[in-house]
């Protein structure tokens, strides 16, 4: 059975075709201001990744703030039951799963067959999604994929006061006239960061394996703060991290035939 | 000359309030026997009132530099040029604001709350039991008495929601002089719904997307007013509005957002002549008069 997810989220909107569980082709494009294009654009670009024809396709589950967006869609999956097939589809002994996206932030506690417990949610401040890092960049004038990388060649710990992003702007930028190090300061950042995304996960337990999925997850600085807010010596990361919610969705529309 | 233009245009700061200072020109301090100066350092904004025995005499209002020591100075400074008296007059200084222990020539720090409510004793009078101070970067909600002594406070500096530096920000992106935000966003046929993200992070996208959808500036502005006033409202509900009612800081100044806001609260609030923006500052100047007539200034 082959079977397609889509999440179309605040930024990027992902397509996973998925043969008798196996990935056989995705695609990843910015979702900008036209939803439709971007679910059409990735399907198109998955399709001819995976080889095979539209017509081949036997259902879609969609996700994603967008996933209205979505046409002939078969399943609409929530956020959280995508996070949770997916973490446990990559790995198995996954118990806590996070997912950073750009404008929200997850944690979802699962069981050994991937069922939700517990979860918690922002979609309400953006000093807890990947916004924030992308803000700060910003103001450092830095290219978000450089922040990471940087951050973890600091070993200074500057704490942040600021919460909100639009203050700790200010105080970014009152850093840099203090002519602290830039790469302290993104060290900084990615610790304010995962010190509140921590304290979610821990609302809702930390339990053996944990699971990071979304595109944060590609952010070595960030990992790095993870991994030390948490004390764990490993966070779980899938290779491409930013597909986790299209696994998902399509790992359920295929359960559900 | 196009490319000329486009040039002023990215750089125009829309954000930017105009600085102002100012002085009594009737009040003589040459006989004064307490010079004292409230110097009041905020996150975004500074101010220095100048009290000749526990009169306002002068003041200077301006923007926050880099660091707090040299804002006081600067801002000191600049309350100074507006009158002929020597730096070397004043009796007691006393700091207050977010900056408040960064003032290097202050003789002690009072809280900014403890200031805003004898200020706004001062500016709008003994009847005032509720002050709203919305300042850069916080919203405070306090009950005080008919001395301007607080009985009970609520404060959130946690969030840009709802603050004078959220508003800077739609001004910067709507590109409207943030003088201007609050006659223009009356400028519509029908009032819109709130903006609907509380976060000005998420706002700003929100509102782009507003635009995108052939929403007009004015349209956004009164969207984006309205959810400050329900943002700024919801404080207030929480401790409850006894009258009298006066609102200090920048934010007093935008009808934007105050009269948005004041049917929800469903009382008139207080006018006045003065710079809502002082309010903490003056504050400052009468607590060092007091200080100095109970003999408990400078030794």
């Amino acid at each position: 059975m082959i079977v397609a997810g889509i999440d179309c989220g605040a930024k990027n909107t992902k397509t996973i075709i998925l043969k008798e569980g196996q990935i056989i082709g995705k695609a990843s494009v910015l979702t900008g201001f036209d939803q439709q294009q971007a679910v059409a654009q990735s399907l198109e670009q998955a399709l001819a990744a995976a080889q095979i024809d539209r017509s081949e396709i036997e259902a879609i589950g969609g996700t994603g703030s967008g996933k209205e967006s979505i046409p002939d869609l078969d399943s609409s999956v929530n956020d959280i039951n995508a996070m949770a097939r997916a973490a446990h589809y990559f790995f198995p002994n996954s118990r806590t799963v996070t997912d950073v996206g750009a404008e929200e932030g997850r944690a979802v506690k699962i069981d050994e067959t991937g069922a939700v417990i517990d979860f918690a949610i922002n979609e309400k401040c953006a000093a807890g999604a990947g916004a924030f890092i992308e803000a700060m960049g910003r103001a450092l004038e830095v290219p978000l994929e450089e922040m990471g990388p940087m951050a973890l060649t600091s070993g200074q710990e500057i704490p942040m006061n600021a919460q909100c992003a639009i203050f700790a702007e200010s105080e970014v930028v009152g850093l840099i006239h203090t002519k602290t190090e830039i790469k302290d300061i993104s060290k900084a950042i990615h610790d304010a960061m995962a010190s509140r995304i921590v304290s979610m996960i821990r609302r809702v337990g930390v339990n053996e394996d944990v699971v990071m999925l979304g595109g944060v997850g590609r952010n070595p600085g960030f990992v790095e703060a993870m991994r030390r807010e948490l004390e764990l010596g490993k966070i779980f990361i899938p290779v491409e991290p930013e597909f986790g919610a299209a696994v998902g969705a399509a790992m359920v529309v295929a359960e559900q035939d | 000359m196009a490319e000329v233009n486009m040039a002023e245009a990215t750089e125009r700061e829309f954000w930017r309030w105009a600085e102002t200072n100012w002085s009594n020109p009737e009040i003589e301090w040459r006989d004064a026997q307490y010079i004292t100066v409230g110097i009041d350092v905020g996150s975004v904004s500074s101010q220095a009132v100048i009290a000749v025995d526990g009169k306002i005499y002068a003041y200077g209002n301006m923007r926050t530099g880099s660091n707090s020591p040299d804002s006081a100075r600067d801002v000191l400074a600049f309350a100074l040029e507006a009158t002929d008296l020597p730096a070397d007059r004043m009796n007691y200084c006393i700091g207050t604001g977010y900056g408040r222990v960064n003032v290097p020539f202050a003789d002690r720090s009072i809280t900014e709350i403890a200031c805003h409510a004898r200020g706004a004793n001062f500016i709008y009078g003994p009847e005032v039991r509720t002050v709203l101070d919305v300042g850069g970067q916080d919203i405070k909600a306090i009950q005080c008495d008919e001395k301007g002594k607080v009985s009970n406070f609520l404060m959130n500096d946690k969030c840009a929601a709802g603050t004078g530096r959220g508003m800077e920000v739609f001004a910067d992106l709507l590109g409207v002089p943030i003088g201007e935000v609050g006659d223009r966003s009356f400028e519509v046929k029908e009032e819109p719904e709130a903006v609907s993200s509380t976060c000005v992070v998420y706002a700003k996208s929100e509102a782009t997307g507003l635009l995108r959808k052939g929403w007009t500036t004015e349209e956004v502005l009164a969207a984006y007013c309205r959810a400050m006033a329900e943002r700024i409202y919801s404080l207030l509900e929480r401790i409850g509005v006894a009258p009298a009612f006066a609102v200090t800081g920048g934010l007093a100044k935008n009808r934007g957002v105050m009269d948005r806001l004041m049917p929800m609260v469903g009382l008139e609030r207080q006018q006045t002549e003065w710079d809502t923006q002082i309010a903490g500052a003056a504050g400052a100047a009468l607590f060092g008069y007091a200080l100095c007539s109970k003999g408990k200034g400078r030794q």
